[in-house]
């Protein structure tokens, strides 16, 4: 084939993949990022260039700057912990297990489930004194009844808990694909040079286990900032945006307040969290990542 | 331990320590496992059983479908489901087109500005459309397609995620097959169709399974787009009958969850080894 035959070929096959791909992701980033400077249209009145005042209400609003530390706490607390926990749950489960099927059935099921729908259950597990959580309370221990999410103290963690146990099964399925590349030699040779298991861990199967670590790592970073499916049924953001994340804010205030322009500048801060933070990481990790 | 090789006592010594270890991360394990179950082993209980059984736990009580019954009498399940179905099936053939067209350009042809347009794909991966709703509406909109099934599933059919995975797979064919291919005159369509397509089965299967989770699974963007029965998914038309009867009993809440979340929890049970695998495929980069 000709060199000219394989240009025309590469373009024409990655047309209408690219086409879709500007259309719905590279077009509406750059307009998030244009209609930001503009105020928003509203009946007859077309937007105007506001130059950088949406960017002072954002400064001025105290709503936004609780929702981005709700935000910031709810990534601080559902990254390490998922991470931790789905990295244990792929040691338990590559090992040899009684009942290793089920075990491993039971941590991935959350996976397949639709947050929308569970946010239901969990939401009758936070319910005050008939609740779940509260029978056991009660009944056991002869605690008062709480009101798990109508308090702000209470009402993040509650959430968090719901994400953690979400999305550390789905983590899970990286970690065990990565510790089944891991040759069973090594274990053998550590052995005999009589290393103990928690050794072995630390010194051989965690630095192998590093890439997958970034990949995951990445993945929660990303899930931390898109997860809000259970605040809708959950709480609605409240108790006094208590348990409201950027994402659902963004939606509150283009779908409901119907301000699109205020919700573009606000989709910028997402945009350049994600990026800043996926940076930093890459970065960060990179050295300290031991690829094979 | 080079010790226990050689020595009786060593050896006996140390399997004690070892089934010790062996016991408390069982334990831990099944704890860990029951705790992580108990969300849906509470919902199967509760919309199996009457409404009087929601916070009582008694081994005898009386097993009934009523809940699933009032459920489904409650609200238009049957056309969310019709609906879910057209939009992970009309998602998941225009994904396979267009990525595996798109795939195939970035693994196996030399063009200009690949590179480039590569990591436009990638950005995908960070900056994805269920963040950019208010332009995406703005987009769907100017399209004229607001309230239809096709809008749900736009955004997603170019999936960067998808390209990556085929083109990864693409890679590793032999280019000895697909000259072989061209020797005997089959055009680079004829080429991807009988070589590559047939070879990446595996990867189409993990990918589709991703896929159809996770877009059964989707609901914000289905929800700002969407405001008719003729085309909600089950994801928001769930939301949307668990939020109008907040009277409705927790029992029958439960059942249409279970409901909703019922084809894909079946299909995972029935395969559930393929779908663990599915998954460790598609992750492995």
């Amino acid at each position: 084939m000709t060199k000219r035959l394989q240009w025309v070929y590469g373009w024409l096959l990655l047309f209408p993949a690219m086409v879709m791909l500007m259309a719905f992701t590279h077009y509406p980033a750059l307009t998030t990022v244009f209609n930001s400077f503009f105020s928003t249209p509203r009946g007859r009145r077309e937007a105007k260039f506001v130059g950088l005042r949406n960017y002072e209400t954002l400064i001025n609003d105290p709503t936004f700057w609780k929702v981005l530390t709700n935000n910031l706490w709810y990534a601080l607390a559902t990254i390490p912990a998922s991470i931790f926990l789905s990295l244990l749950m792929a040691l338990w489960v590559n090992d040899r297990l009684k009942g290793r099927s089920l075990v491993r059935m039971s941590f991935f099921a959350p996976t397949v489930l639709p947050l929308i729908a569970v946010a239901n259950i969990w939401l009758f597990f936070y319910t005050p004194g008939f609740g779940l959580i509260d029978q056991i309370r009660m009944g056991f221990f002869g605690l008062p009844q709480n009101s798990w999410l109508g308090s702000q103290d209470t009402v993040l963690i509650c959430m968090m808990v719901v994400t953690i146990w979400k999305e550390a099964g789905f983590f899970m399925i990286f970690y065990l694909a990565a510790l089944q590349t891991i040759p069973p030699s090594l274990r053998e040779a550590a052995a005999i040079e009589g290393a103990s298991r928690t050794t072995f861990f630390w010194r051989v199967t965690f630095p192998l286990l590093m890439p997958t670590t970034l990949f995951v790592s990445i993945n929660a970073v990303i899930n931390s900032f898109r997860m809000v499916d259970h605040i809708f049924t959950m709480t609605g953001g409240g108790p006094d945006n208590a348990s409201s994340l950027l994402l659902f804010y963004i939606y509150e205030v283009a779908f409901k307040f119907w301000d699109t322009a205020y919700a573009a500048t606000l989709t910028v801060v997402l945009l350049a969290l994600l990026s800043l933070i996926a940076l930093g990481q890459f970065f960060f990790m990179d050295r300290k990542v031991h690829y094979r | 331990m080079s010790q226990t090789l050689t020595s009786p006592e060593g050896l006996s010594r140390t399997r004690v320590r070892i089934d010790y270890d062996r016991l408390l991360n069982t334990i831990g394990a099944w704890t860990l496992a029951l705790l992580w179950a108990a969300p849906l082993l509470y919902a199967i209980w509760t919309a199996f059983h009457p409404a009087a059984y929601e916070a009582n736990f008694d081994l005898f009580a009386p097993i009934t479908l009523e809940n699933f019954e009032k459920a489904w009498a409650a609200a238009p399940f049957a056309r969310y489901f019709l609906n879910t179905t057209l939009l992970v099936t009309m998602i998941l053939i225009g994904q396979f087109v267009l990525c595996t067209l798109a795939a195939y350009a970035f693994a196996r042809f030399t063009f200009p500005g690949s590179n480039f347009l590569f990591a436009l794909v990638l950005l995908q991966l960070l900056v994805m459309p269920d963040i950019l709703i208010v332009e995406n509406y703005k987009m769907i909109r100017t399209l004229g397609l607001i309230d239809t099934i096709a809008a749900i599933g736009l955004p997603y059919m170019a999936s960067g995620f998808g390209i990556f995975l085929l083109r990864q797979t693409f890679k590793t064919i032999p280019m000895e097959l697909d000259e072989a291919a061209r020797v005997e005159g089959a055009s680079p369509l004829g080429v991807l169709w009988r070589v590559y397509v047939p070879l990446a089965k595996p990867t189409y299967l993990a990918y589709g399974l991703v896929s159809v989770s996770h877009h059964w699974n989707n609901f914000l963007w289905p929800l700002i787009i969407t405001n008719s029965v003729e085309t909600r998914p089950v994801t928001v038309g769930l939301s949307i009958f668990a939020a109008i009867d907040s009277g409705v009993e927790w029992s029958v809440i439960n059942a249409a969850t279970l409901m909703t979340s019922g084809p894909l929890l079946i299909a995972f049970l029935l395969f559930q080894r393929q779908f663990v695998q599915s998954f460790m495929r598609a992750g492995i980069k």
